[in-house]
């Protein structure tokens, strides 16, 4: 029946076999560029291509003669140091937090310092920048397991308390960033809560390698840095070393902090960058340090034993991890 | 060509295009600061990819009766595993140094660890049983049995990926519902066989 069927079909009306052919070889040429595209086109969607942005920083004026650590190694160069930053209040992705913390606006800008202390005082941030500023050189080890060096800009954290006179019931230090909702994204998508806030015993901030920084490689603080003006611990995890902070409470209890809010069991209060104590998820013990492509050794306290070692002396640092 | 080599070229060609850029972009040093990072990620996130595109060939033969699908299958599934081993191989070489005792420690003390890397074990069979000889030599119902371990690989990477995650689980969420909406269809879709052979 079918034989029938087809030989009713005037012969001139058949599409001769190279031109069937041609047109398949068409369709699946077309076929194979057009999915290649789309494949290629839902990759770069969910894999942007950062921008490496370069920020138009100010350079700080005076910066006093820099104050040198052993041993910490070459810096990471100013784009890595810029192009790859934890700033949840931005962006969850690292390589995203540059472009979007643009919105960041850094002027005008005041941290209001106050709690248990004689002097409460609102800074502007060019009373901030007024402190006798001075390079450190640190290691900056983030509780991820990867590392960088990085040339701060700053003045101890210690010179501005000393200002606001803290009371004697006073142990500790709470902190706190901005939390610009129009800027920032949501605490739901982040999935911690804002504003993020951060605390250090009082003998902690006021150990001279704790700082406040307000810039690095000898510019203004870079916004996906922390602008304008950020705490740096170099010897606890990346994330006790708070950003853009606008308030500053000196209290006699434990102030909140924000990871450990978010999860007890997995980052304490202190903090400290210790390679015998594992997160409980991953180990601590080593990190890649940005630039490298093994792991080395973690130290303890991010190598700044001898200097704060004694702060945590009789602690069984298992338990205050 | 026949249209099943030329489906094939074009599926390979396909799936293999995200490695082709990862490569490119990791030659050109546009990975970012922490390049491994970035690729042993991405590798994972393409090898869970390739598993719920695998397991949506069910799925879209129900729904539309896209049966020819079936035939490409497998070799979906043998990309899900090429991804893997890339995944296991980065971490084996740059986060552990290959180190064998090390990265038996992790996997002993990592329970996100140990879940992928049983995923992955599962991973292995599939794959060296995804031969047309393998199907013929197990006879199609064992077979098949057997291959339902996909499903299991599955469910453990999207709670590998979950586990690792700090606190933003919109990813692993987003694999875990579309997991689960595979799944929904297969039950769903098997009460009403009648209607879908109709549709056919």
């Amino acid at each position: 029946m079918a034989r029938n069927e087809v030989s009713k079909i005037d012969p001139t009306q058949i599409t001769p076999e190279h031109v069937y052919l041609n047109r398949r070889n068409f369709i699946r040429a077309g076929l194979f560029a057009g999915t290649a595209v789309a494949t290629g086109l839902t990759y770069k969607f969910f894999n942007p291509q950062p921008v490496q942005q370069t920020t138009p920083t100010t350079e700080i004026a005076k910066i006093e003669t820099p104050t040198v650590l052993s041993k910490v190694g070459e810096p990471n160069s100013f784009e890595d140091i810029t192009n790859y930053n934890n700033f949840y209040e931005f962006s969850t992705d690292k390589r995203a937090v540059a472009q979007k913390a643009k919105k960041l606006v850094t002027r005008p800008w005041t941290v209001e310092v106050g709690g248990l202390v004689q002097k409460p005082k609102t800074f502007d941030i060019d009373e901030i920048l007024k402190f006798p500023q001075e390079e450190r050189v640190y290691r900056f080890r983030c509780v991820e397991a990867w590392s960088m060096v990085i040339p701060w800009v700053g003045f101890p954290l210690k010179s501005l308390l000393d200002q606001v006179e803290p009371l004697g019931t006073a142990k500790y230090v709470a902190f706190e960033t901005r939390y610009d909702k129009s800027a920032m994204q949501s605490s739901f998508s982040a999935g911690i809560d804002f504003p993020y806030v951060e605390g250090l015993r009082l003998d902690e901030a006021y150990h001279p390698l704790a700082i406040l920084a307000t810039g690095l490689y000898g510019k203004q603080m870079p916004n996906q840095n922390g602008a304008p003006v950020r705490l740096i611990v170099p010897w606890k995890y990346g994330f006790k070393s708070i950003k853009s902070i606008v308030k500053i409470t000196l209290t006699d209890s434990e102030p909140p902090t924000t990871w450990n809010l978010a999860g007890p069991s997995e980052y304490g209060f202190y903090s400290n960058v210790n390679p015998q104590v594992d997160h409980p998820r991953w180990s601590q013990a080593t990190e890649r340090r940005i630039g490298e492509l093994s792991m080395r050794d973690t130290l303890m306290f991010n190598g700044y034993s001898d200097e704060v070692a004694h702060l945590y002396e009789g602690m069984d640092l298992k338990k205050y991890f | 060509m026949n249209d099943v080599r030329f489906y094939k070229l074009l599926i390979s060609a396909n799936a293999l295009i995200p490695l082709a850029l990862l490569l490119t972009d990791g030659l050109n040093g546009r990975l970012g600061a922490n390049p491994i990072e970035f690729f042993l990620r991405t590798t994972g996130v393409l090898t869970l990819t390739f598993l719920l595109i695998t397991l949506a060939v069910t799925p879209l033969r129900k729904i539309f009766g896209w049966n020819s699908l079936i035939k490409y299958r497998r070799m979906l599934g043998l990309f899900a595993f090429f991804y893997g081993c890339l995944h296991l191989v980065t971490y084996s070489i740059f986060d552990k140094s290959l180190g064998f005792s090390a990265i038996v420690a992790d996997v002993i003390q990592r329970p996100f660890i140990a879940i992928g890397m049983i995923a992955f074990t599962i991973l292995v069979p599939l794959a060296i049983t995804s031969t047309n000889g393998m199907v013929k030599r197990l006879g199609g119902k064992n077979w098949a049995r057997l291959h339902k371990l996909t499903y299991v690989a599955a469910i453990l990477g999207v709670i590998h990926f979950w586990m690792i995650v700090k606190s933003d689980i919109f990813y692993p969420a987003l694999f875990g519902a579309v997991l689960a909406a595979s799944f929904l269809i297969r039950l769903v879709w098997t009460k009403k066989p009648a209607v879908q052979r109709a549709v056919n």
